[in-house]
């Protein structure tokens, strides 16, 4: 085990580096370079506060906020997978000749893509300051459900790197998994809405718990019960274990198919 | 100190699945696996190989193409893991294989030093000092906040030299990389090289052409379709490939 946190400790520069690649070249020649982190995701959440507090009605106070805060979180997850799921194919010119530890390529896109949520996270402050919607002391609670989301992503994301590398198929169907997994977690909708056999379905997507959670210190002051927290941490801890196991299983392997 | 081992190779053996048909989707592995199609011709690119090299000598890998050359330097550098036997290494690897393998086209010059520097395993802080360094032996100076992408071949593998150079790691990989730049940069970075062999580096040194091999090198390993033919001092091996 020792061995293994040696090495990351050695390649941790590189962690850093590549992180602070991804952010430099998506907005290299940019005007506004790195501002844009924040106002891309500001701009797109007033047009849907414009666009949803008037076309959609539904049984909910604050809707623009409570999609706001669904699509903060789901943006993210979709962001952070897809991008990992393409992070070892898309460094195979390097992994092929120099020795790197591998899952430093996954861990650093979700990184990347974190620092895209915390600027969408302050985004969304700044809107419910403008809406002035009340801000309550449990907001600061919000990090152990980011934190959780953040580690699940991770999870996911090392699984499907290094399935991606054997069945390019994988980031295809990914996509369209994605846009089912969206209508599957409650971001538009709320929950009282659903009838009861898909109730069940929705409340096993682990994202449907981080998201309540999230929502529910954001914008309604109470913190998430004891049972809600300890069914996200089984949840993602087994996400994490899994996608770590495939990836070190499979790792060895990647110089061959890529 | 001047025999430790500092890399020892044990019955190493490569195996490549040269799949008849390659698949790449989920479907065809599946009917195929059904149908028990799948075949593979296997391809042994290393057979039993056994060296070992003390600290302060400089191994000349030879062969002709597609001998395991350049598969036996990925397995020393970590890339590869071989199918059967086991290569330990004592030390630190800086690998050459391949000049600007770890650079981003996209960023300028400075900001790859820091990258190709991480990759290596170096922290920024160490890089800062070398900085100067990369940039003098590199004679790039005023190209330094230029994209790579708009440099020629030769300034690319001046750079990726310059930066994989510095300090005084144990091990040092060249694979076929002297053959780039002009006349006066190979020089100098045979220069560099010696240099670091007095420093007491190991070098691994790749080349087709012999006289290369034979002004770094004092061991040689002769490769021949996986299996090694020789292993021992360079001036008796070196004129029995000649001859062949």
């Amino acid at each position: 085990m020792s061995v293994y946190i040696q090495n990351f400790m050695k390649f941790r520069p590189l962690l850093n580096e590549l992180v602070s690649r991804d952010v430099k070249i998506k907005y290299r020649r940019s005007v506004l370079g790195v501002l844009w982190t924040l106002l891309n995701p500001l701009m797109m959440m007033i047009i849907l506060s414009v666009v949803f507090s008037n076309l959609f009605k539904f049984d909910i106070e604050n809707f623009p906020l409570y999609l706001l805060s669904g699509q903060i979180i789901f943006n993210f997850y979709n962001d952070a997978t897809s991008n990992a799921m393409s992070a070892v194919i898309g460094n195979a010119a390097l992994i092929k000749k120099v020795y790197v530890p591998k899952y430093l390529f996954v861990i650093s896109r979700v990184f990347s893509s974190f620092i895209n949520l915390l600027a969408s996270f302050t985004a969304l402050m700044l809107v419910m300051i403008a809406t002035r919607a009340e801000l309550h002391w449990t907001v600061l609670l919000s990090v152990i459900p980011l934190a959780l989301l953040v580690a699940l992503s991770l999870g996911i994301g090392l699984a499907l790197a290094a399935l991606t590398v054997k069945f390019r198929d994988i980031m295809h169907l990914y996509s369209v998994f994605v846009t089912a997994l969206m209508y599957l977690t409650p971001v538009i909708y709320p929950m009282s809405i659903l009838p009861g056999w898909l109730y069940k379905i929705v409340m096993l997507n682990p994202l449907t718990n981080i998201l309540t959670m999230f929502r529910s210190v954001m914008f309604n002051n109470t913190v998430f019960g004891m049972g809600d927290l300890i069914l996200a941490v089984i949840e993602t801890a087994v996400f994490l274990a899994a996608g770590l196991y495939i990836f070190y299983k499979n790792q060895d392997e990647f110089i061959l198919n890529i | 100190m001047e025999n430790e081992v500092i890399i020892k190779v044990e019955h190493v053996s490569m195996k490549f699945n040269l799949a008849t048909e390659k698949f790449d989707s989920f479907k065809e592995y599946v009917i195929r696996s059904i149908k028990k199609q799948i075949s593979y011709n296997e391809f042994w690119a290393l057979k039993d190989v056994s060296f070992e090299v003390k600290k302060g000598d400089s191994l000349g890998l030879i062969g002709l193409n597609g001998s395991g050359k350049s598969t036996m330097l990925k397995t020393i550098a970590g890339v590869l893991k071989p199918t059967k036997g086991s290569v330990t290494v004592y030390g630190t690897v800086a690998p050459l294989i391949e000049l600007g393998a770890g650079f981003d086209f996209d960023l300028t010059a400075r900001e790859n030093i820091y990258l190709n520097g991480a990759i290596l395993g170096y922290s920024r802080e160490m890089m800062r000092e070398y900085y100067e360094d990369i940039v003098d032996f590199s004679e790039l100076r005023e190209f330094m906040d230029v994209p790579v992408k708009n440099f020629s071949s030769g300034m690319v593998s001046r750079l990726a030299f310059a930066i994989a150079t510095i300090g005084t790691p144990d091990i040092l990989i060249v694979d076929e990389v002297l053959s780039v730049g002009d006349f006066r940069f190979q020089e100098k970075c045979h220069a560099r090289i010696r240099r670091m062999m007095e420093h007491g580096t190991t070098i691994l040194f790749v080349s087709h052409s012999i006289d290369q091999v034979k002004s770094i090198c004092n061991k040689i390993i002769w490769l021949e379709r996986g299996s090694m033919k020789r292993f021992g001092d360079a001036e008796p091996i070196c004129k029995e490939y000649s001859e062949s």
